[in-house]
Formats: structure tokens, sequence, C-alpha cells
């Protein structure tokens, strides 16, 4: 039933290329994350406007997001948009499909976020003789941060886990295309496979670490 | 190749629409598959979570584990630990099975922090009056911790929808593959996409509508 030899030092002697990957990996989903955060600000705004044209389309933006795949929205990217002629590389489809999906699930929690903090805070701030930027930029901002801190930890985490999906449309520089390059060259697939996990779950750890240590230094009080 | 002007001609036909609503099909059987596997997983290691928590930390680390690893690489390994154990599983079994511990992970948090949002006075006001533990935990906890954890495993159930589409890795065909061996026939990406994209949507939006009316008649009576 079990005659099967793990050979680990295919895998091991993988691993520097791997965490070339793995940096790659956190890039682009860092890299998803400021832009997915910027965004997520862009449709919190234009969902507050009276304009119904801005807040049906941050609207759109934020249930397409949420509603189908984030494969899908990649494969929008990819090929969709290829076949309009605009052809963008793997990397480029990946980091714009989990943008979209990021800024979609971030709109949502801001939103809730912003709910918490009461709207007579923003009037006592008003009344205090602050203009409306300064009572969103001294009162608002820094509570909705907090509040939001948390959501933002766990949407990274997820970005990371995303990338994964990099390879399936041919990416092969992230630690699973990178893993994917060597599981065809070596067959080892269960041995490359369980180091990659390995590395991802130090990855999530590591932002959450991370996450911990900055919300310790930055909501003391 | 491509259509001109404003005419709109296509080379997608009923078959093809067949064919998507076949691998819709897959995705709802996987869906419901493996969100029966891993809510009866999660409520019962939920259940254990909540009520001894002390013991069961490292039952909390190992489904951590799942929840920190991406379900692709998931799939891939247990595709090849499959083969390795000589296990003579079909690749919608290993799906299912993936992604109902995948869904167990996640449901596990959510059952125990309904489990733990039940006032701990009440429960001790339930004791007194002389019910059980047991009965304690049928007619008081569960009632108010399943109006909790409700929302979140609905939440769930349309992520783990929505994950379906990664088993392509493996080699099924669902909706999101279906549509891509229209696309390599007809190279009509971006309608066959947004179709397959529609269908998505609209599951989402009937589930969600379906929940949001169950939500409302449990509410009713509080």
């Amino acid at each position: 039933m079990f005659d099967y030899t793990f050979q680990w030092r295919t895998a091991l002697r993988a691993l520097p290329d791997m965490l070339e990957g793995a940096v790659v990996t956190f890039e682009t989903a860092a890299l998803s994350m400021i832009f997915g955060v910027l965004i997520a600000l862009a449709l919190l705004a234009m969902r507050e406007t009276p304009n119904l044209a801005t807040r049906a389309v941050a609207g759109t933006w934020v249930s397409i997001a949420r509603n189908t795949p984030a494969l899908f929205q990649i494969y929008i990217v990819y090929f969709g948009l290829g076949a309009i002629g605009l052809h963008v590389s793997s990397w480029a489809a990946l980091l714009a499909g989990i943008t979209f999906n990021n800024a979609g699930y971030l709109a949502e929690n801001f939103r809730g976020g912003l709910k918490a903090i009461p709207d007579t805070q923003v009037r006592a701030a008003r009344s205090l003789g602050m203009s409306s930027f300064q009572a969103y930029r001294l009162v608002v901002v820094p509570q909705l941060l907090r509040i939001v801190f948390y959501p933002i930890t766990n949407q990274m985490v997820w970005a990371v886990l995303m990338t994964s999906l990099g390879v399936i449309v041919g990416l092969n520089n992230d630690l699973t295309g990178v893993t994917q390059d060597y599981n065809v060259r070596t067959f080892r697939t269960f041995e490359l496979f369980a180091l990659a996990a390995v590395i991802y779950y130090l990855i999530a750890k590591l932002i959450v670490a991370i996450a911990r240590l900055l919300a310790w230094r930055l909501f003391r009080y | 190749m491509f259509s001109t002007g404003f005419t709109f001609s296509t080379s997608f036909t009923w078959n093809d629409l067949l064919f998507l609503l076949q691998g819709a099909w897959v995705t709802l059987l996987l869906t419901f598959w493996s969100m029966l596997l891993g809510t009866f997983m999660g409520v019962s290691c939920g259940l254990l979570r909540a009520l001894l928590p002390r013991a069961t930390i490292p039952l909390g680390w190992f489904l951590d584990i799942f929840r920190s690893v991406p379900l692709l690489i998931q799939f891939v390994l247990f595709n090849s630990l499959k083969s390795i154990v000589g296990l003579d599983w079909s690749a919608f079994t290993v799906g299912c099975v993936v992604l109902g511990v995948y869904v167990a992970a996640f449901c596990t948090e959510i059952v125990r922090s309904g489990v733990l949002s039940v006032p701990q006075n009440l429960r001790l006001a339930s004791r007194s009056l002389g019910m059980t533990y047991w009965q304690d935990l049928r007619y008081v906890v569960m009632p108010l911790a399943t109006r909790v954890a409700f929302p979140g495993w609905l939440n769930l159930s349309l992520s783990a929808m929505k994950d379906t589409a990664l088993v392509m890795w493996i080699g099924i065909i669902e909706l999101l593959r279906a549509s891509q061996a229209i696309v390599t026939r007809i190279q009509e990406p971006l309608l066959v996409l947004c179709i397959a994209g529609l269908i998505y949507y609209l599951i989402s939006l009937v589930v969600s509508r379906l929940g949001a009316q169950v939500e409302k008649r449990w509410q009713q009576n509080d």
C-alpha cells in the first residue's frame, strides 16, 4: 500500500529559489494591498456621495468583487482584456485581479468601520471650529484605522494566499510558480508542495505577528 | 475574426450554455457536499473548542494550518498524497474532502464564537432551573448560538462556492473550467467569462437572499 520513498533532498535543493519566489509573493500581496486600500477608500468616498452614477459604479465594483471567485477576476483581466487587444502579463493580471478583489472586500470593511464611529463626533469636531477635512483627518480616520486594522491584517493574509492563483494564468516566479516549475521537472509533487505550504504558513504567521506588534505600538491609548 | 461595427455575432451556441450550466451544477454539488462535510466537522470541532478551550488548543493550531495555506496547494498536496497512499478516490471526492476540511477550519471558529456569545449567566440560570448539562446545551445554547453563527456560516458557504473554482487544478470540470473549454473553441473570452461570472453572481445572489429570509423569520420570535 505504501511503497513511496520521500526525497526531501530534491525539495531542499529547490529551497533557495522558492524563497526568492516567496519574496515575489510577498511583494505582490503587499502591492495589491496598498492599491487595494487606496481604491477602497476611494470607493468608500464614492458610496457616500449623492451622485447616483458614482454610487452605482462603487456598488457594482464591491458586489462583483465579493460575489465572484478571485480566480474569475484574474481570468477576466488576463483573457478578457486580451480579447480587446490589451495584453497584460500574468503578473500584472494577478496583481490587478487581487487588487480588484481586495478593494471590494476592504471597502465593505471600511464602511462597517465608518458606521461604528458616531456621527455626533464629527458634529462636535465641526462645532469646535475644525474644517470638514480636519474633522475627518484628526477625529474619524484615526478611529477608523483602529477599527479596520484587524480586517486589513486579515485581508493581507488573504492576499498572500490568493497570489498562489497566479500559477493558473502562467506566472512562474512567485512561490507557487517556482514550486510548480520544479514539480514538472522532478515530479516530487508532495515534497515540493509541502515545503511551499510550510513557507506560506510562515509568511502568514509573520504577517499576523508583525500586525500584533504594530497594533501594540500604535493603539496604546 | 472580430465582429465589426455594431453587429453582434457570436459563435456561442445553446449547447455551450448547456455545458456551462452543467459546470455550474458541478460547482453546486461540490459546494453542497463540502459544506455538509465541513459543517458537520466544524460544528463538532467548534463545540469542542468552546466547551473545552484548554484541552483543545492543539486542535486550534491544527485547524489554523488549513486557514494559513493556500487552498490550491492543499488540493495539490492532498491529491499527491492520495496517489502516494494508494487511495482510489475520484477527483470529485478529493475536491469535496479538501474543500470540506478547509470549510471545517473556518466553520469551527464561527461555531466557537457563536457558542461563546451565549452569556455565561444564562447558562448558569438554566442549570439552576434544574436542566442537565446536555439540556442546557440543547435548549438554551444551541438556539442562541445558531442565530449568532448563521450569518457567518452563510458567508462561509458563499466563499466555499467561490473557492470551488480552484478544483480545476486537479481536473474537475466545474463552471470556470467549462468556460475555459468553450473559450479555447470559440475564442471569445470576454463574452464567455462574463456569462460564467453572471452565473456565479446569480448563485451568490439567490443564496444570500434565501439566507436573509431565514434570518428575518428567526428574528420574528426574538
